[in-house]
C-alpha cells in the first residue's frame, strides 16, 4: 500500500477483511476435511458449513436450508435464472427481466432466448429507476420469472423490490422472483421474505470476504434444475466438493458486514454525498448519472466529466493512487459504452466520460478527502491540457 | 491419541507453502483482474502466471487452461459443453465407463435423459476399460468418449494414451478425468492424446473451491455459465485469485520430483496392501500394479465398511469406505459392483489412501488396529464362523 491511496473500486471486489483472512487460514490449516466424509476429519468440516449456512440465513432471516452455496455471484445468478426457467418451463417460456443487469444475469436471458423462452427487458427511467407498473405490464399469462437487481453495480439506483413483488404477485401469485443482491448485501435491508422474493443472488468478495464464494437463497418449494450434475451436496442443486474456507470466510464477512449496518450505510451516505459535493463544487459542469445524490445506494456513484474521457481519468487518478473504474470491471477491456449508461440515454461525450465511484466500510474520511482534492486538481489539469490543444 | 490421515482421495490437507502463495492475494493484491488500474492488474498477473505453472505442469499451453470452481465443474462444463456443441447435429452418441466419478456419470446420463445416446462401458475385475471394446462401440455419431485417468475408489490407472489414440483414429473427441491422477502420474499433453482434462486442486495439497480444465486449442465446446469475457469466455465469473494461484503453486509442487515422492508411496502402499491381505478373508479391489500410488481398496468379509470405519476413526484413524461424496448412502459401491463383487462383499469394503505425511510406523499402528476391530467386529457377526 502507498502512503495516500483511496481504493474506490469496491463494486469490483474489496479487500478481505484481516479477521476473515485470519479464519480462513486457520480453517484452510487445521480443518481441512472433505464435510462430505463420514470422520471425525469430515464432520469438522461439515460442522463449519452449517454454521456458516446459518449465519447468512440469520442475517436475510430465512431458513438455513434454503441457502446455498456457489462459487460467486455469476454463478449464483446463473443457477437461479436458467435453472428456474428450464425447471418451470412447463408453466410458461415467457421472462422478464430488465436492460441494466448485470451480465451474468442478462447473458443467461439471451441463453434461454436461444432456448425459445421469450424475454421482455423493460427500461429504466432516468434515475435508473424500474416502474413497477411496467413490469405489471409486462406480465402474461405465460410470465414465470421476473428478475430485476436491487442495487445497480453501475450507477447505484435502487429499485423499490417491495411494490415490484406486491405489484407482481398480486396479479399472478405463481410468477418468480429473482433478485440479484450482489451489490446490496449488507449494505441495504434485504429479507426475502418481507420483500416477497423467491430467490436472491449474494457474492462474498464484494462483502469483503473471499473471491470465490457466493451463495443462493431458494426459497423452499422453489424448483429449480441445477447447472451441475454428480453429488448430493447442497441438496443436490450445486454437486461438488464445499469450498470449505471460502464459505466460512463468506460467512465471517457477512456478520462483520452486518454488525452495525445502518450506522455503517449511514456513514457511507455521508462520505458520498460529501465527495459528489466537493467534485461538483469545483467542477459544475460535471454530471451525475443515475440517482440524485440523497438518493441511491450509500456507496455507489456515477459521474461524468464531459469533455474528458472516463479512461484518461481513471488513469491520471491512479498515479495519485486513487482507484476507480468505467463502469462494471467484467466490461472494463470491452471497448462499448456501458449497456447501463446507454440506457439512460446519455449524450456521447456524457457516456464516454463516465467514470464509477464505489466506496466500502473500509474507506475512512481522510481517504475520501484526499480523493476530492487529487480529483479535482487532475481534473483541472486535464482540462487545462485538452485547452491547449 | 494418534491422528492418522488416510483418506487423501477425499481431500488432502493445504500445503504450507501453498498457503503462503496465497494469503498475499486475500490480503494486500485484492484487486480483481479484469479492473484497469494496478490492482487489477497485479492480479492479472497473478492470475496468469498461475495459468502458465499450470500449463508448464501439464505439459501444455497456457491458453489452454481454464479456470472453474473445482472438479466437478469441470467435468460439467466438458461433457454438457461439448454436448451442446454439436446438440444440433446428428452426431449425439457419449461413451463413458461405467465406473466414472458422479460428476461424468450423472452429467452423461443428464444427457441420456434430454436425447443424447451413451454407452457405458463395463469394465473387468480390476476395473480396466478394454481399448477394444471401446474402439467396437464407437460409431459415426460418437462425439465424445470420457474415461477417468484413475479410478477414486480402487485406484486403477486405464490405458489414456491407448484410448486417446483410438479417439484420435476415429475422429472422436477424447476427454479424461484425471482429478485423481494429477500429482501421481506425469502428464505431457503436448503428445498425448487426450482432448480435454479435468483437474481439482484440494486432490494435490491445493485449495478447496478450484478447479482447472485443459482443453485442447480448437476444440469445440460450448459454455455452460453465461455473463462476461473471463476465462477465454468460457467461464464467466470474477476469479477466485487467491484459489486460483494456490492451484498454481500446488501444481508446481506435486509435479516437482513426481517420481521419487510416488516411488515412496508406492513402497508404503504395497506395504499397507501386504499386511490387510494377512488377515483373514481380506481381498484386494482394483489391479495390483496399474494402481495410484496412494490407493488402498480391500474387501472385508463378513464385516460392514462403515463400522470399520468408525471404529478406526475412534482410534484416530480417519478412512473411507467408498468415495467421499456417496459416504452416508447404505448402497454398496457401484464400482466395485462393476468390477463383478457381489453386493455383501462391496459392502465389507474399506479405502485407505495414503499421502506424503503418512509414515511407515503409521501404516504398522492402522494394521494393528484393523487387525483387532475386524477380530471384534466379526466375533459379535451371526455370517462368520
Amino acid at each position: 500500500m502507498f502512503a495516500q491511496e483511496a481504493y474506490l473500486d469496491n463494486s469490483a471486489t474489496t479487500r478481505v477483511y484481516p479477521e476473515v483472512a485470519a479464519e480462513m487460514q486457520q480453517v484452510m490449516e487445521k480443518k481441512y476435511g472433505n464435510a462430505s466424509s463420514l470422520h471425525r476429519r469430515g464432520s469438522e468440516a461439515e460442522r463449519i458449513l452449517h454454521a456458516s449456512r446459518r449465519t447468512i440465513a440469520k442475517i436475510l432471516g430465512v431458513k438455513s436450508e434454503e441457502i446455498i452455496f456457489t462459487s460467486g455471484g455469476t454463478e449464483a445468478n446463473n443457477l437461479a435464472v436458467l435453472g428456474m426457467a428450464r425447471r418451470n418451463i412447463r408453466r410458461g417460456n415467457h421472462l422478464i427481466t430488465t436492460v441494466i443487469e448485470h451480465a451474468s444475469v442478462l447473458g443467461p436471458f439471451k441463453k434461454l432466448e436461444q432456448e425459445g423462452f421469450t424475454v421482455s427487458y423493460l427500461l429504466p427511467d432516468k434515475q435508473g429507476l424500474i416502474d413497477p407498473a411496467k413490469v405489471v405490464a409486462a406480465l402474461t399469462p405465460q410470465t414465470i420469472l421476473v428478475s430485476i437487481m436491487h442495487i445497480n453495480n453501475e450507477i447505484g439506483s435502487v429499485q423499490p423490490l417491495s411494490q415490484i413483488s406486491a405489484a407482481v404477485k398480486a396479479k399472478n401469485q405463481a410468477v418468480l422472483l429473482h433478485v440479484d443482491a450482489v451489490q446490496s448485501f449488507c449494505k441495504l435491508p434485504l429479507n426475502p421474505v418481507e420483500h416477497g422474493i423467491d430467490a436472491l443472488s449474494l457474492s462474498a468478495h464484494k462483502i469483503h470476504g473471499p473471491k470465490g464464494t457466493g451463495a443462493l437463497y431458494l426459497r423452499r418449494d422453489v424448483l429449480l434444475q441445477p447447472l451441475f450434475w454428480g453429488g448430493e451436496h447442497e441438496k443436490g442443486l450445486r454437486p461438488g466438493t464445499e469450498n470449505i474456507p471460502g464459505i466460512a470466510g463468506m460467512a465471517l464477512a457477512a456478520r462483520l458486514s452486518d454488525q452495525n449496518r445502518k450506522e455503517k450505510a449511514d456513514r457511507l451516505q455521508n462520505l458520498k454525498e460529501k465527495l459528489i459535493s466537493a467534485i461538483q463544487t469545483a467542477h459544475p459542469r460535471a454530471i451525475l448519472n443515475g440517482p440524485r445524490k440523497e438518493e441511491g445506494a450509500p456507496h455507489i456513484f456515477n459521474l461524468s466529466f464531459p469533455g474528458l474521457k472516463g479512461e484518461i481519468v481513471l488513469h491520471a487518478l491512479e498515479q495519485e493512487h486513487i482507484y476507480v473504474s468505467t463502469g462494471a470491471a467484467c466490461h472494463a477491456h470491452s471497448k462499448n459504452p456501458s449497456h447501463v449508461l446507454q440506457a439512460l440515454q446519455l449524450k456521447q461525450d456524457t457516456l464516454e466520460g463516465a467514470l464509477r465511484f464505489s466506496l466500502s466500510y473500509l474507506n475512512t474520511a481522510a481517504e475520501v478527502d484526499y480523493a476530492a482534492t487529487k480529483i479535482n486538481e487532475v481534473v483541472h489539469a486535464l482540462k487545462k491540457f485538452q485547452a491547449r490543444r | 491419541m494418534q491422528k492418522i490421515y488416510m483418506d487423501h482421495g477425499a481431500t488432502t490437507p493445504l500445503d504450507g507453502e501453498v498457503l503462503a502463495a496465497m494469503l498475499p492475494y486475500l490480503q494486500g493484491k485484492y484487486g480483481n483482474p479484469s479492473s484497469l488500474h494496478f490492482h487489477g492488474r497485479e492480479a492479472r498477473a497473478g492470475l496468469e502466471t498461475a495459468r502458465e505453472k499450470t500449463a508448464r505442469a501439464l505439459g501444455a499451453y497456457p491458453e489452454e487452461i481454464i479456470f472453474t470452481s473445482g472438479g466437478t465443474e469441470a467435468n460439467n462444463m466438458v461433457i454438457q459443453g461439448v454436448a451442446r456443441y454439436f446438440s444440433a447435429g446428428e452426431r449425439r452418441h457419449i461413451i463413458t465407463s461405467a465406473i466414472e466419478h458422479h460428476a461424468v456419470l450423472d452429467t452423461v446420463a443428464y444427457l441420456g435423459r434430454t436425447g443424447f445416446d451413451v454407452t457405458f462401458l463395463p469394465v473387468d475385475r480390476y476395473g480396466l476399460v478394454d481399448p477394444e471394446e471401446l474402439a467396437a462401440k464407437i460409431t459415426a455419431k460418437t462425439i465424445l468418449v470420457t474415461v477417468m485417468t484413475a479410478n477414486n475408489e480402487i485406484g486403477t490407472i486405464q490405458p489414456i494414451d491407448e484410448i486417446g489414440r483410438i479417439c484420435r483414429q476415429k475422429g472422436v473427441y477424447f476427454h479424461t478425468d484425471a482429478v485423481q491422477a494429477v500429482g501421481n502420474i506425469p502428464f505431457n499433453l503436448k503428445e498425448q492424446p487426450i482432448d480435454m482434462l479435468s483437474l481439482s486442486a484440494h486432490k494435490f495439497y491445493g485449495p478447496k473451491g478450484v478447479g482447472a480444465l485443459y482443453i485442447r486449442q480448437k476444440t469445440g465446446i460450448k459454455q455452460l455459465i453465461f455473463g462476461g469475457a473471463q476465462e477465454n469466455k468460457l467461464r464467466p465469473g470474477t476469479e477466485n485469485l487467491p484459489g486460483i494461484v494456490g492451484l498454481g503453486r500446488a501444481i508446481e509442487m506435486a509435479t516437482t520430483g513426481m517420481e521419487a515422492k510416488t516411488g515412496a508411496l508406492r513402497e508404503l502402499r504395497d506395504r499397507l496392501i501386504a499386511g490387510l491381505l494377512q488377515i483373514e478373508d481380506v481381498r484386494l479391489n482394483g489391479h495390483p500394479q496399474k494402481r495410484l500410488p496412494g490407493n488402498v481398496n480391500v474387501s472385508v468379509l463378513y464385516v460392514e465398511g462403515e463400522s470399520l470405519l468408525l471404529h478406526l476413526d475412534l482410534k484416530g484413524i480417519a478412512v473411507s469406505s467408498g468415495s467421499a461424496c456417496t459416504a452416508g448412502s447404505l448402497e454398496p459401491s457401484y464400482v466395485l459392483l462393476a468390477t463383478g463383487l457381489d453386493r455383501q462383499t462391496a459392502q465389507g469394503s474399506l479405502r485407505l489412501t495414503l499421502g506424503r505425511d503418512n509414515t511407515p510406523a503409521e501404516v504398522d499402528y492402522t494394521l494393528q488396529a484393523v487387525q483387532e476391530i475386524v477380530t471384534k467386529l466379526r466375533e459379535m457377526s451371526p455370517l462368520f464362523k
